[in-house]
């Protein structure tokens, strides 16, 4: 009875289902390929994203998922080398990485080795290649009389414009050094809400000013187009056609590091001017949303809720696949391209796909070329090994796809708020607190557990990766952990719980007051996924017999909370900006705290000396004397226990066997145009793992028949039935 | 009719306001002005200046709903409320915390709303009705007893398991059918099939089920008696005479959901990577953009409002005893 009343109702969706295929032509290979016939075969890379990124602009773009689409455009004038570790700048439209100059307060010229305390000021000179032109965009088209095109539209005509691409014309010009100077004036413009104008102020001489002079002529004009260049800027001049300079205040060697980021690409006044017009926002082309660079790439479908689509810019300027990488690179194929011409693939196809499950069976099914490994397919990807390695399932092998697998420069810590009465303060007695609850929250065993053995138990604040991280017996964390065989063990609870007396709270009690102790965890795991994450956290309280309540919250009182101190215990992250130390240390610098100045130390620590010796190292170069703060630094901080410390991530990464070059590379974010495909072994295998199952339809069409029938008779029965 | 479409028009004015003002109080109740520069500007490097420069530039640096420090009318005019709210009116929805045009945005994305809600709606009542007259026509025999089983079974499931099941089935192990994702034209068929049956198969049990009992009521009345004693067939008395009286509270619960088939689906839009305005919403919420919020509510408001209007006006349609003063 079940099955007949299942086969009517699937008669209409069978049908439907074959009549529509037939009728809509689908004559590809594959019914469930999600693409265009005509691309199959072609040279395009397919790709996935999870979230709409907000910003385009590279002044504003500030995280990794708008980054995936902007540095493919973009280009500052320094990139990372893509294959050698560790991380190491090369010029990108640049034809140097230049060595700063070093100023006195009455700039005259200091010795590339004076004191750091005697450097007033850093002079950048800048030399771009010659020849670099934009991608073809309507914003440099020009009329028979050289007047550009589309510069002074009227409202009417924009009424007719729904996208970029509804302009026919497009032009393009040479790339000159004032269109660094203007994105760098671009960082100062409150309107823009760049998030690196506060820091960036700190450094290059001018822009606070500059950014004073521009909100005070926002106020006084309406027009929403400012031409930047009638601002003076005294930290960035143009010396000459090709050439710029950047002038910032004392010595940081980071900031070669920040000029590698799109925040300090090249910006033409036309696109400014062009996206300005009145009208123009209300069609939601802005320079926001689309993007004008010199880069390999070009956005040529930008719709965020679907599909964004790069296409290689044919104005792209010589670039080469990397003649030399670090050691096994060579073995591993990772040089059969070095020399040739970049990028390799002609367009790139990123689809948004919000959940796991579309995404992940479509990378099964051929439809996407790569894919990360979520924890609902972990299992059907990735086995555990005998010696603790992850390998891949023999599913995944028979398919022939590859597994990569890099610890990210990226750290998750237990955080301690320094300001609590409980477990804040300096005092011996919260000191040995900290380390006592550091000893019993086991993060090998939440990696194992949680994370499917994707992560490696920090040792201190300094991710694998970035320079003054130490590995072997050096590198552990003495107060957490021992040496044991080779290995680092974590310390066992009895050392936590003699701590812990120690700290006046034998057994979980207070010795003074003899009550329980009772500490308070805050975070925003509110979801049932995060139930049994938060009731492991109990578990590893209550081995010191401590009572932990958890205090979850939404994001937005939990930010409070952080800000105004009133959070015990949290957990926190940090994603590395750029290869340096300082760019991890600072996370515990005193003056970085969030209570007061909203800086990112997130535990508000402080100590004096921790700080001294941040101020003296964040200026220095790489080197002995470095890394000997650097190491001071860190045990400094593994004796106050500010965190639990917590874990650096693992990437896994799988791409399918027709994707080479691939590389984790977890500075640069310009890969796309190393990558390269073979076409048409990715179509064979899509036909192979795609054939359509039929008989399922033709089961369900004749059992519908079949069900007719005596329904049918049922029918004429009662019909005819004489009453 | 007119004078009481008019009436129904004005009555709305109140509603519409009680609406905005209640979704701006649950709003500004869980995000501050602060909260909402602060997911606007991410979460690295913000200032306390970046984050009032966000709100002066937005509009949220003023009171919410009243301004102490103005004086007369611009108490009530200088604040979030009226700055936000006095636009909808004219169907102004401004443009969203990330700056882009909602207008153009709603504009845009209802049309993948639309293709996958209008065939999920038109084939899923015409699947709802021929089922439920086909259990009324059985009624009484098995058929009718393990149809009534099956539509409890079904409208117990989750809808979250038919959109997994069939994915899993239809696109996974049959290849059929992408499995997500959609396109404009002609090319978006192939990916509306497996969310329109999907839609369809996930609101049979509920449906069926409702129908079935409207069908059921009519059946047993003295006038479908009377068709049978003048000797008319069974499918007949069914569909000429019982399907036209079951018509009105069937309207009843379909036709004011007509205009909010605009809305979109949130999961199913979700899950399938539909660019509709069901996901719009979702993103919205997420993103803590008030702007979209509010103007999706008062969308969502004004078509239920017109669904209500749409629903008197075919009563007079299907039913000529009624008649609208």
């Amino acid at each position: 009875m079940d099955t007949r009343g299942h086969s009517i109702f699937q008669l209409p969706s069978a049908a439907l289902l074959v009549f529509t295929l037939c009728a809509s032509g689908s004559a590809w290979s594959a019914w469930n390929n999600p693409y265009p016939a005509d691309e199959e075969g072609k040279n395009v890379l397919y790709s996935a994203f999870s979230e709409r990124p907000k910003h385009l602009d590279p002044v504003r773009s500030y995280s990794s998922n708008e980054y995936v689409f902007i540095a493919q455009i973009y280009e500052p004038p320094f990139q990372y080398h893509y294959l050698k570790r560790p991380y190491v700048l090369q010029p990108l439209t640049a034809t140097a990485v230049p060595e700063p100059v070093y100023l006195d307060k009455n700039n005259r010229r200091l010795p590339a080795k004076a004191p750091v305390a005697s450097i007033a000021y850093s002079l950048y000179t800048i030399r771009i290649r010659a020849g670099i032109h934009y991608q073809p965009h309507p914003c440099f088209a020009r009329d028979d009389n050289g007047n550009y095109r589309y510069h002074a539209l009227t409202r009417p005509e924009i009424a007719e414009i729904g996208s970029i691409a509804d302009f026919h014309h497009t032009g393009t010009r040479e790339l000159v050094a004032a269109d660094y100077i203007y994105q760098i004036k671009r960082l100062a413009d409150p309107k823009l809400h760049s998030p690196i104008y506060g820091l960036m102020s700190q450094y290059i001489l001018g822009l606070g000013d500059l950014a004073r002079s521009i909100a005070a002529r926002r106020r006084d004009v309406t027009d929403s187009y400012l031409d930047l260049n009638e601002f003076e800027l005294e930290g960035a001049r143009v010396l000459d056609r090709y050439t710029y300079q950047v002038k910032i205040r004392g010595k940081n060697p980071q900031f070669l590091y920040w000029m590698a980021m799109p925040f300090f690409a090249p910006m033409p006044l036309e696109a400014d001017r062009f996206f300005s017009q009145p009208g123009m926002q209300e069609k939601n082309i802005t320079l926001n949303w689309y993007a004008v660079g010199t880069g390999p790439y070009m956005l040529t479908v930008n719709d965020p809720n679907r599909q964004m689509v790069l296409e290689r810019n044919p104005n792209y300027h010589d670039d080469f696949y990397p003649l030399e990488g670090e050691p096994g690179d060579e073995s591993t194929g990772l040089l059969a391209d070095a020399g040739k011409r970049l990028p390799f693939i002609d367009k790139v196809v990123f689809s948004l796909e919000k959940e796991d499950i579309p995404y992940w069976s479509k990378f099964l099914q051929g439809y996407y070329d790569r894919s990360g490994i979520s924890a609902e397919s972990f299992d059907q990807a990735i086995r555990i090994s005998s010696t603790g390695d992850s390998m891949l399932t023999d599913e995944m092998a028979d398919k022939g796809i590859n597994l990569l697998t890099s610890v990210a420069t990226s750290t998750f810590y237990f955080g301690f708020n320094m300001e609590d009465p409980v477990v804040g303060g300096y005092t011996e007695r919260a000191r040995t607190l900290r380390q006592a609850i550091s000893i019993a929250i086991d993060f090998e065993e939440q990696i194992s557990i949680f994370l499917n053995g994707r992560g490696i138990a920090s040792q201190g604040p300094i991710p694998p990766g970035i320079f003054g991280y130490k590995t072997g017996r050096e590198g552990i964390n003495p107060h957490v952990y021992d040496w044991v065989s080779g290995q680092a063990q974590r310390k066992s609870i009895a050392v936590a719980k003699r701590l812990l007396a120690q700290a006046g709270y034998p057994n979980g009690r207070d010795a003074r007051s003899g009550k329980p102790l009772l500490l308070y965890f805050d975070t925003t795991g509110t979801g049932p996924e995060d139930k049994a994450r938060l009731e492991w956290m109990r578990k590893q309280f209550k081995k010191l017999n401590i009572e932990l309540v958890v205090r979850a919250t939404d994001y937005n009182r939990f930010q409070d909370k952080m800000l105004n101190g009133t959070a015990q215990m949290f957990v926190w992250g940090w994603n590395a900006d750029y290869p340096d130390p300082e760019n991890f240390v600072f996370l515990l610098y005193g003056p970085n705290k969030k209570v007061q100045n909203n800086g990112e130390n997130a535990a508000n620590y402080d100590s004096p000396e921790f700080n001294r010796l941040f101020e003296r190292m964040k200026d220095m170069d790489n080197g002995p004397e470095r890394q000997q703060i650097i190491d001071a630094m860190v045990e400094i901080a593994r004796r106050d226990s500010p965190w639990a410390w917590g874990f650096h991530p693992k990437q896994f990464s799988l791409q399918h066997r027709w994707l080479y070059n691939v590389k984790p590379n977890l500075m640069a974010n310009n890969t796309l145009k190393y990558l390269r495909l073979d076409p048409s072994l990715r179509v064979a295998k899509r036909v192979q793992w795609n054939q359509p199952v039929l008989w399922p339809l033709l089961v369900v069409l004749l059992g519908s028949v079949a069900a007719m029938i005596p329904a049918v008779a049922a029918y004429r029965r009662r019909e005819t039935r004489i009453i | 009719m007119i004078a009481y479409i008019i009436r129904r028009i004005f009555y709305a004015i109140p509603i519409l306001i009680g609406v905005n003002v209640l979704t701006f109080t649950l709003f500004f109740i869980v995000n501050s002005p602060d909260d909402m520069a602060r997911i606007h500007l991410g979460v690295k490097r913000v200032t306390p200046e970046a984050v009032a420069n966000w709100k002066a530039e937005h509009g949220y640096d003023r009171p919410l709903l009243w301004n102490n420090t103005a004086q007369s009318a611009d108490r009530v005019t200088n604040t979030i409320f009226f700055e936000h709210s006095v636009k909808l009116f004219m169907f102004d929805f401004g443009r969203s915390d990330d700056g882009r045009d909602i207008g153009s945005d709603i504009a845009k994305r209802m049309w993948p709303s639309l293709a996958i809600a209008l065939p999920t709606f038109m084939v899923g009542l015409l699947t709802y009705i021929t089922f439920a007259m086909l259990l009324a026509f059985f009624r009484g025999t098995y058929v009718d007893t393990g149809g009534v089983v099956l539509c409890v079974v079904m409208m117990s499931i989750s809808g979250l398991f038919y959109i997994i099941l069939g994915q899993y089935v239809f696109s996974k192990l049959w290849h059929l059918v992408p499995i997500s994702g959609f396109d404009t034209g002609i090319n978006a068929i192939k990916f509306l099939i497996l969310p329109v049956i999907i839609g369809v198969v996930g609101g049979v049990g509920a449906s069926t089920r409702l129908y079935r009992t409207f069908f059921l009521e009519e059946i047993n009345k003295d006038y479908v008696r009377t068709a049978r004693a003048k000797g008319l067939s069974e499918l007949r008395v069914l569909f000429h005479h019982v399907l036209k009286n079951a018509m009105i509270p069937i309207l009843t619960g379909v036709v004011v959901i007509i205009p909010l088939l605009f809305i979109g689906s949130l999961i199913m839009e979700s899950f399938f990577a539909i660019p509709g305005l069901g996901s719009y919403t979702i993103d919205a919420i997420n993103s803590q953009d008030f702007a979209i919020v509010r103007a999706m509510v008062f969308l969502g408001s004004v078509l239920y409002i017109i669904g209500l209007i749409l629903t008197d006006i075919s009563y007079t349609v299907v039913d000529p005893r009624v008649r609208l003063h």
